[in-house]
């Protein structure tokens, strides 16, 4: 097993550099001057000359190839032009409520999607099951875009006054009237600092994290109403296809001889289905809940445009329309290697799941 | 892939004439026997139907505001849909998707949309498949480093989730509806390479394209003749999706600001510039979102029934 994943992660350093020489390649095609498309507006000849030496563009492509690298292992990303600070604070800043949105998104795709599919394929061809499938299909097919917006009418302006209303689009993260302070205040550690203080900074930002642990329940909540249309709009599509995956996958296990013996034996139904069936069908289940990170990454550009939420995705878009291109690119660095990760997470997972796939 | 051609090179097939017709038969009667993809297909063929008779079925220019053309009244930035067979008053001018933001018939912007996305579709995964086959075939022939290098490339594509790639090509390009669509294109051509060279590798040592090559055919000709009838199953299912897929994203590109510039009625667009205002004028927001989720429904329910009915382990 260890072989395995070891072998995994060797075969995964030249995909990582190709994410990274990719990125390099990219910003060295931005057309116009890399300092004017860098600096923005401070650009004058002086600034441009310190940008240039600093950056290296002077030297020939592989020693810049070479800076680059090193800039990307010392975690310098470069300045943001927008908020004038450096790329990585920024990420740091905006990444909790990335997390918070895809792991929400992530938790419903997993609980509704697996359980349409249950339903789906131990009552197949029943009504429950071709109305589960039709959900599905559909969820796989309505942008993000399209269904975050559907919701948002629906229960922010329809039932605006009613109690199951819910913010809806641009609402950001709180109500108005709602503050939030570092875990590290409420637990009554003003004066701590550096990386310790850091880690809590950045926890802080999960505002659902935060309440909790600060039991302020009230910020508790109104950060979780915040966070369900966006996480809804965000999970379907993986959703839908979890539980297409789930039916198929189960209704092939339960074919099987072994579940044919386990009945025979006299088991009743819902053992043979929870303990024989479903135990043997996760593994496709868990492959495509890896992948589908992935699309949820690229969704959440989307879904926290629309909902105002200032998270990763959000920052890209703000950073698009103001030409803001170090943010850009070093902001799709990190979710490209976030996603490669991931990838490999999935992969080693599946092998420890399944010893077949494991090379002996 | 006619067999009259291949008499004229005086080859011998693997599968040939008849047979060939009565299998593509079947395989068109298997296709029809999925609920899905009938279903798929009618909504296809419909918004085929849509995108032909644009000019006819649209009683407005897409792209010109009614301002001036119409009574200062009614002719209001965001008003509401106008049908006249549901109680709207008939000296109003009858819009039945209302108007949008720049006061121009929005039905008739949703019914170009119909040719603007179809468009989209065919032509960037067309563009991708085009490209895709050319590298896989390379790879497959070439095979050793230069397979290695252009499929390491391909997987290096592939770890990027593909709309923020898209996103950072067409901030390189230039927002606007070709670049997204190239963009759109270059991130789907790696699927289409790795089913090109799996097809290539796969006849590369098969006796028959020993026979053709030792009767002097080209490796053009036997790219096309002996491999890719091999590849053209997987890529039609492929690009089914594909097309689906390439629609979404260009229109999430549009959504975004990157894609499709006003006036161009495309749907994501569309959505996009209105989307701020869906307290008071929802209307501006469903119908494009209608009319995209039914044409990718339309191409993931017929690209689905498609894998099914080619699928030689699904025979039923």
């Amino acid at each position: 097993m260890i072989q395995f994943i070891v072998r995994r992660l060797i075969a995964s350093i030249p995909v990582l550099l190709g994410v990274v020489i990719i990125v390099f390649i990219l910003v060295r095609v931005i057309p116009g001057d890399p300092c004017t498309a860098m600096l923005g507006e401070k650009a004058n000849a002086e600034r441009c000359a310190e940008f240039n030496a600093r950056i290296g563009l002077s030297q020939p492509i592989p020693v810049q190839l070479g800076i680059y690298l090193k800039q990307v292992f010392t975690l310098d990303l470069g300045t943001s032009t927008m908020f004038g600070r450096p790329v990585t604070d920024l990420l740091a800043q905006r990444l909790p409520t990335t997390i918070e949105l895809t792991f929400y998104a992530l938790l419903f795709a997993i609980v509704v999607g697996m359980s349409l599919g249950i339903l789906s394929a131990s009552r197949r061809n029943s009504a429950v099951d071709v109305g589960s499938m039709m959900v599905a299909n559909l969820g796989v097919s309505i942008p993000v875009f399209v269904l975050g917006l559907v919701l948002a009418y629906l229960f922010a302006v329809v039932l605006k006054g009613t109690p199951i209303a819910l913010p809806g689009v641009a609402a950001g993260r709180l109500s108005p009237g709602f503050r939030f302070e570092s875990i590290a205040v409420a637990w009554g550690m003003k004066d701590l600092a550096g990386p310790p203080r850091a880690v809590l900074d950045f926890i802080s930002n999960m505002y659902t994290i935060n309440g909790l642990v600060t039991l302020q329940f009230g910020l508790l909540f109104d950060a979780l109403r915040h966070m369900i249309l966006p996480a809804v709009a965000l999970g379907t599509i993986p959703m839908a296809i979890i539980a297409r995956m789930t039916r198929s996958s189960l209704l092939e296990v339960m074919g099987l001889d072994y579940v044919r013996t386990a009945r025979a034996k006299g088991l009743r139904g819902r053992v043979v289905l929870f303990r024989h069936g479903l135990r043997n069908a996760m593994l496709p289940v868990v492959t495509v809940i890896g992948l589908s990170i992935g699309g949820l990454l690229s969704g959440a550009v989307l879904t926290e445009t629309i909902f105002g939420l200032s998270g990763v995705g959000l920052t890209i878009t703000q950073a698009i329309t103001s030409r803001d291109y170090a943010v850009v690119q070093g902001f799709a660095l990190f979710v490209a290697l976030v996603y490669v990760v991931v990838n490999l997470l999935t992969d080693i997972s599946y092998g420890y799941l399944d010893p077949r796939v494991r090379p002996s | 892939m006619s067999t009259a051609v291949d008499a004229a090179t005086g080859t011998p097939l693997p599968a040939v004439g008849a047979a060939e017709r009565r299998t593509s038969r079947s395989l068109w009667r298997r296709v029809l026997a999925q609920r899905p993809a009938v279903i798929g297909l009618s909504i296809l063929g419909f918004l085929v139907l849509v995108a032909i008779f644009a000019d006819v079925l649209a009683a407005y220019d897409p792209e010109k505001s009614v301002i001036g053309t119409e009574a200062a009244q009614f002719a209001k930035a965001r008003a509401a849909p106008c049908i006249h067979a549901l109680g709207c008053p008939a000296d109003r001018p009858e819009h039945l998707m209302g108007l949008d933001g720049n006061v121009i018939d929005e039905f008739a912007r949703v019914v170009f949309g119909a040719r603007v996305s179809l468009l989209i579709g065919f032509v960037t995964v067309g563009g991708a498949i085009l490209v895709g086959l050319v590298i896989g075939a390379i790879a497959g022939y070439a095979g050793g480093w230069v397979d290695n290098a252009l499929m390491r490339l391909m997987e290096v594509i592939l770890a990027f989730p593909a709309l923020l790639l898209s996103i950072v090509i067409v901030t390189i390009l230039g927002a606007g509806l070709l670049n997204a669509m190239i963009a759109v294109a270059i991130v789907a051509i790696p699927i289409y390479a790795r089913v090109m060279r799996a097809s290539v590798l796969s006849v590369r040592e098969q006796d028959y394209v020993t026979a053709a090559r030792a009767m002097g055919d080209s490796p053009i000709g036997i790219l096309v003749r002996r491999v890719m009838p091999n590849a053209l199953t997987p890529m039609i299912v492929q690009g089914t999706l594909g097309i689906g897929t390439a629609i979404l994203e260009v229109a999430a590109l549009s959504f975004l600001g990157l894609g499709a510039q006003i006036p161009t009625p495309e749907w994501g667009q569309m959505i996009g510039r209105e989307y701020n205002n869906i307290q008071n004028a929802a209307h501006l927001i469903f119908f494009p979102g209608v009319a995209l989720t039914l044409t990718v429904l339309g191409f993931n329910l017929l690209g689905d029934g498609l894998r099914d009915a080619f699928d030689p382990r699904l025979t039923r």
